[in-house]
């Protein structure tokens, strides 16, 4: 299978990239990793005329603390993500999403910035940034801004990132207290998108009660989601059995999934339900 | 639309013009004639198609040759360049690591960055390692024990027995 032709830029700085995606409008589409791209343009669902290249572009690829936000370059691979000790140490969240997303070949090329910028319900980082509560800072040649992930996904493949901008970084707000976080996804083999995923941030004060719940479900909605009424079940509370089960009964009600091959309604909202009790459960051994 | 390129592709360079939709894994195989390097699905999942780029272990059929440009590419062409067998292909040939042979130009080149990162694997982390790359005759097990047998060469420790589990 052979792309359509394009038009092929590789910048070496991101001035230059906003130039040329402010001179080639729609007609023109980042390529990141390209490991959601490149299928697609094989496949000839996408046929971009220019293709941008910003591989080149010094300085996108980072994983850094730095005033009270862990920041991460949206060129950062998956395979950073899944070796990295900061990660390893205060955020396991990201190392049980990395391992879960495709195959080392692919985390070796895929970006976590290309993982958002995609809009696909299917990927997994979109439910990690709802737990951590994260924004994207999205850059233009005229500066930048941050979105919370909240405003970030639009639709089907659609995010707040305009034509003539790049996603450039993510930033995610240190947890305060004692915290603990966790991701799974139950997938039919490696490599195959989630049939549900959950991704949970728990934290508690000093007398076991929960000031900060953050959860976010993978491919079981139209759009990445939060499952806003779980959290404020979880809130104030003392992660009591009953609490955690009517968190996980809210979450499997309040996703929207869709019939296919990987299951039908009722399959995936029992699977929301189960996993996340579990990932409560395993955020909670973590705290 | 075309670019000109300059990739090094087992220690020696080449330059071309290559149009942008050209993908890496046929520059390797029809324009340098490397056939060691396999198509099995084309669509980013067999891992038959993997090399190294820059000491990276990836699949050249969801890679652009253009975004090659300025890369040291590694086939398994370059594995034995002498002709003699390295730690790996003879791990796998002792190991019986493979059958019709189609997947094993991949597994050779996944299991070169998986064992410079990771020079003594346990079993788990060998079967994680090679999970993107698919083999539909040996069942991974003999495959997971060439890998180990390299290891252990690599190593200079005693090496594993050859013997089938089911003898
Ligand atoms: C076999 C296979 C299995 C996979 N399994 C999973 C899985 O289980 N879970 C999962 O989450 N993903 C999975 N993926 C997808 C993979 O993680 C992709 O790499 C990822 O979705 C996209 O990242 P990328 O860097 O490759 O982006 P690209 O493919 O380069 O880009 C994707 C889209 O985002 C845009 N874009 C990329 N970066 C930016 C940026 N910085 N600013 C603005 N726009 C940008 C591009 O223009 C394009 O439209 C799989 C892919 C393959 C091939
Ligand atoms: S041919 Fe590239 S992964 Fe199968
Ligand atoms: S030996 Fe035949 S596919 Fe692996």
């Amino acid at each position: 299978m052979i792309p359509a032709s394009f038009d092929y830029f590789a910048p070496a700085t991101l001035d230059e990239a906003f130039a040329l995606l402010e001179k080639h409008g729609d007609e023109a589409k980042i390529l990141a990793g390209g490991h959601s791209l490149i299928p697609m343009m094989k496949l000839r669902f996408a046929q971009p005329e220019t293709l941008i290249d910003i591989n080149n572009i010094p300085g996108l690829s980072y994983i850094k603390e730095e005033d009270g936000h862990l920041k991460i370059g949206a060129m950062t691979r998956e395979s950073d993500l899944e070796h990295s000790d900061v990660i390893a140490n205060k955020y396991p969240i990201f190392t049980d999403a990395s391992k879960l997303i495709a195959d080392p070949q692919v985390r070796n090329m895929g970006t976590i910035g290309g993982n958002l910028a995609h809009g696909d319900a299917a990927n997994d980082h979109p439910a990690v940034m709802f737990a951590l509560r994260a924004s994207v800072v999205i850059s233009g040649s005229g500066g930048s801004r941050t979105v919370p992930i909240d405003e970030f996904f639009y639709g089907f493949y659609t995010t707040a990132i305009q034509e003539t901008e790049i996603l450039t970084e993510i930033t995610i707000p240190t947890p305060t207290g004692k915290t603990g976080n966790a991701y799974h996804k139950l997938e039919r083999k490696v490599g195959d998108y989630a049939t549900a995923g959950v991704a949970i941030q728990l934290s508690v004060d000093d007398d076991g009660v929960c000031t900060y719940a953050g959860i976010g479900l993978t491919n079981v909605n139209p759009t990445p989601m939060r499952a806003a009424r779980s959290e404020e079940a979880l809130l104030g509370s003392k992660l009591t059995e009953s609490d955690i089960k009517a968190a996980a009964k809210f979450a499997s009600e309040d996703c929207n999934p869709s019939a296919d091959l990987r299951g039908d309604v009722d399959y995936k909202r029992a699977m929301v339900e189960v996993i996340t009790r579990r990932m409560i459960n395993k955020a909670i051994s973590r705290l | 639309m075309k670019n000109e390129i300059t990739i090094t592709v087992n220690g020696e360079k080449h330059t071309a013009e290559v149009e942008n939709r050209l993908l890496l894994v046929h520059l390797i195989r029809e324009n340098l004639a490397l056939t060691g390097t396999h198509i099995g699905c084309d669509t980013s999942n067999c891992g038959a198609c993997t090399i190294l780029v820059n000491g990276k272990s990836v699949k050249s059929c969801t890679i652009l040759a253009v975004q090659a440009n300025g890369k040291e590419i590694s086939t398994v062409e370059g594995l034995s360049p002498g002709g003699e067998l390295n730690a790996l292909q003879e791990g796998f040939k002792e190991n019986h690591g493979l059958h019709c042979g189609f997947c094993t130009p991949g597994m050779l080149m996944r299991a070169t960055e998986l064992l410079e990162q990771n020079p003594n694997p346990t079993e788990e982390e060998i079967r994680w390692g090679i999970s993107g790359n698919l083999c539909r005759c040996t069942g991974y097990n003999n495959i997971v024990k060439a890998i180990q047998y390299a290891s252990a060469k690599l190593r200079g420790v005693e090496l594993p027995s050859t013997e089938p589990d089911f003898v």
